[in-house]
């Protein structure tokens, strides 16, 4: 085989490690400059927020004011919704701290998305139940919804 | 990054969640023609035939390709895209050059690595099935540690362990030897990320400030400390210094991930400063690697690898020599430690560039993925596994292009050995389980159909 064939296909095998360097950065470029926000999944749920905000009140009747524990040590304890994550646990930095020999430290944690409130397992070791299922990803709980952790029981209230 | 890990679930919603995995599909498809080319490349450049045997050889690595890719569809369909193609591509590359160093000296390292390497993907994909949810690790912190130091201590056990080069970082089970400290720093990047998230902010609030220094209480720096201890006294006795530096500069740039505090990066450096100077005074080897980083030329004969291994990246040049056409099979351990210079030599500066930046993206993809990932366990650990990464590279292209003293550790992917590249893919198989969390979207948020015809009364 000639030097010049030779030539052309070692610049060419070099380009295409280049090729594959340059896709992947474009690959990943949305990282680098931002995500387009038009794109069909924002629009569609801004448009779903638009009608809905559409109502003149702030917060959606009927939504939940507060979380309350109704079973368990802690029994009665309860903290207003006011937008921030909620941490049940046993540690320092729990948003109410129980004393439950059953619950963990970072036990799980009540987030708001929206009008919506979900609750996340943070890996505890006995687990986050709703009913008789164990919940493994974010669960949307509505009013009166019981999440068990440990021996305690907590749902949201309006 | 202490507000993002305490309050992440406002960052969570600003991150549109995609799959990806058409863009995974055609990056995987370029990685592995750049795999199968450079075989076909090789054999073109040095037999002026494209190698009889590359049907075999090209369709095991496809198969591998496809088989990872497709249990990534299934089981984390939300990975990032973007690591497992630039793996492939490093695993084909330094496939293709173990076979053209084989070629060169009657060697079968290729055939072999091909076999660790259908291995590593079954342990790949047995750790995608069996960790179905990364927070989980954190309940064997400590275990992990356990097992780290088990496995660092290993090869001291009389009978087990065998000296292979001067380092005794190796046992042989049967006729199968392995190298358990790659296994362990992975068994070390959970146990530090696992412990440092109960004990942050411990560490970073509790304790006296000395000479504009945060110093941490002992009773929670104790554990961590001692951990460091026993691992780097293991590696002293075993003379791997590669791997002290690797173990140390994950400690403390996780140390300060976790803690926020640049302090610890200053202590850290001082730290190593002190201990590299001591270690240089104390021990005959570690004298001989500076030695032979600074003044190579006072004694060809023992530092040769060294001088070869310049010789060889300014034979290559710019553009290299081309695949097949080079000598880089002068250079003792050009299959493994000195696999840097042998690419550089046939690929050039160019070709050379081109293996950092890919490595430089998964490095990025991790620090990525630990940015969205919304638990702290889970950033933590990606932190960790990607620097334990960088600093590999770093360390190992360092040595071999004399910017610093010469240490051994393997290039991950591309050099020629079956317990890095196993302990390589399952770090690839845990990041992309961490991304696989952190890129999944929150469950639907608008209501169901159902509950509007079902109300009893109407809510909106």
């Amino acid at each position: 085989m000639s030097e010049l064939t030779l030539t052309l296909i070692k610049i060419g095998f070099l380009a295409l490690l280049w090729l594959f360097v340059l896709s992947s950065v474009s690959v990943i470029k949305s990282d680098l400059f931002g995500e387009r926000v038009d794109s069909d999944r924002t629009s569609g749920s801004s448009d779903a927020k638009s009608s809905r905000s559409s109502k003149p009140a702030k917060r959606r009747r009927g939504a939940p004011t507060q979380l309350v524990l109704s079973q368990g040590a802690n029994a009665g304890a309860s903290v207003p919704l006011d937008g921030g994550p909620i941490l049940l646990g046993r540690g320092a930095d729990a948003t109410i701290r129980l004393d439950d020999d059953y619950v963990s430290t970072r036990h799980a944690r009540f987030v708001a998305h929206g009008d919506d409130w979900y609750v996340e397992d943070l890996g505890s070791t006995n687990g986050t139940y709703i009913g008789s299922q164990r919940i493994t990803t974010p669960v949307m709980v509505s009013i009166g919804v019981q999440v068990r952790v440990g021996k305690t029981i907590a749902e949201l209230k309006k | 990054m202490m507000t993002a890990l305490t309050a992440p679930s406002r960052l969570v919603h600003a991150f549109v969640p995609r799959k990806r995995r058409g863009a995974e599909l055609f990056l995987l498809v370029l990685a592995l023609a750049i795999g199968v080319g450079a075989y076909a490349l090789v054999g073109l450049g040095r037999d002026s035939t494209i190698p009889t045997d590359i049907l075999e050889y090209g369709g095991g690595l496809v198969v591998l390709a496809v088989v990872c890719h497709v249990v990534v569809r299934i089981v984390a369909p939300y990975a990032d895209p973007v690591i497992l193609p630039a793996v492939v591509a490093l695993n084909g590359l330094g496939l293709a050059m173990i076979r053209r160093l084989d070629l060169a000296s009657n060697t079968s390292f290729a055939r072999q690595q091909l076999v660790w390497g259908a291995l590593s993907i079954a342990v790949f994909v047995a750790t995608l099935l069996v960790v179905r949810d990364h927070r989980r690790l954190q309940a064997y912190t400590y275990t992990m540690g356990f097992v780290g130091v088990v496995l660092l201590m290993l090869p001291l056990v009389p009978g087990l362990g065998v000296n292979i080069n001067g380092a005794r970082i190796w046992i042989r089970l049967g006729g199968l030897s392995f190298q358990p400290g790659e296994v362990a720093k992975l068994c070390l990047a959970i146990f530090f990320a696992g412990y440092l998230v109960l004990k942050r902010d411990a560490l970073a609030l509790a304790g006296r400030r000395f000479l504009g220094i945060d110093l941490p209480r002992g009773r929670d720096l104790g554990p961590i400390l001692a951990m460091w201890l026993v691992s780097l006294g293991v590696l002293v006795f075993q003379r791997d210094l590669g791997s002290s530096l690797l173990f140390f500069g994950l400690f403390v740039v996780l140390l300060y991930v976790a803690t926020e505090r640049p302090s610890w990066l200053v202590v850290g450096g001082a730290l190593f400063a002190g201990g590299a100077y001591l270690g240089y005074l104390a021990f005959s080897h570690v004298q001989t690697r500076v030695d032979g980083w600074l003044h190579p030329f006072d004694n060809v004969d023992s530092y040769g690898q060294i001088i070869q291994g310049q010789y060889s990246l300014a034979f290559g040049g710019i553009l290299g020599r081309g695949l097949g056409e080079g000598n880089p099979y002068l250079t003792p351990f050009a299959y493994s430690d000195f696999i840097g210079t042998s690419l550089g030599e046939e690929l050039g500066l160019t070709g050379l560039m081109a293996i950092v930046v890919v490595y430089g993206i998964i490095v990025e993809r991790g620090l990525r993925t630990a940015l969205v990932c919304r638990d702290a366990f889970g950033k933590l650990l990606a932190v960790g596994l990607s620097v334990a990464f960088a600093l590999q590279v770093f360390v190992v292209l360092g040595g071999v292009t004399k910017l610093i003293p010469l240490t051994g550790l393997t290039t991950p992917f591309l050099s020629y050995g079956g317990s890095s590249l196993i302990a390589n893919w399952i770090m690839v198989a845990l990041l992309l389980r961490v991304s696989d969390h952190a890129r999944r979207p929150p469950p639907d948020l608008t209501p169901t159909a159902a509950d509007d015809e079902t109300a009893v009364v109407k809510m909106r």
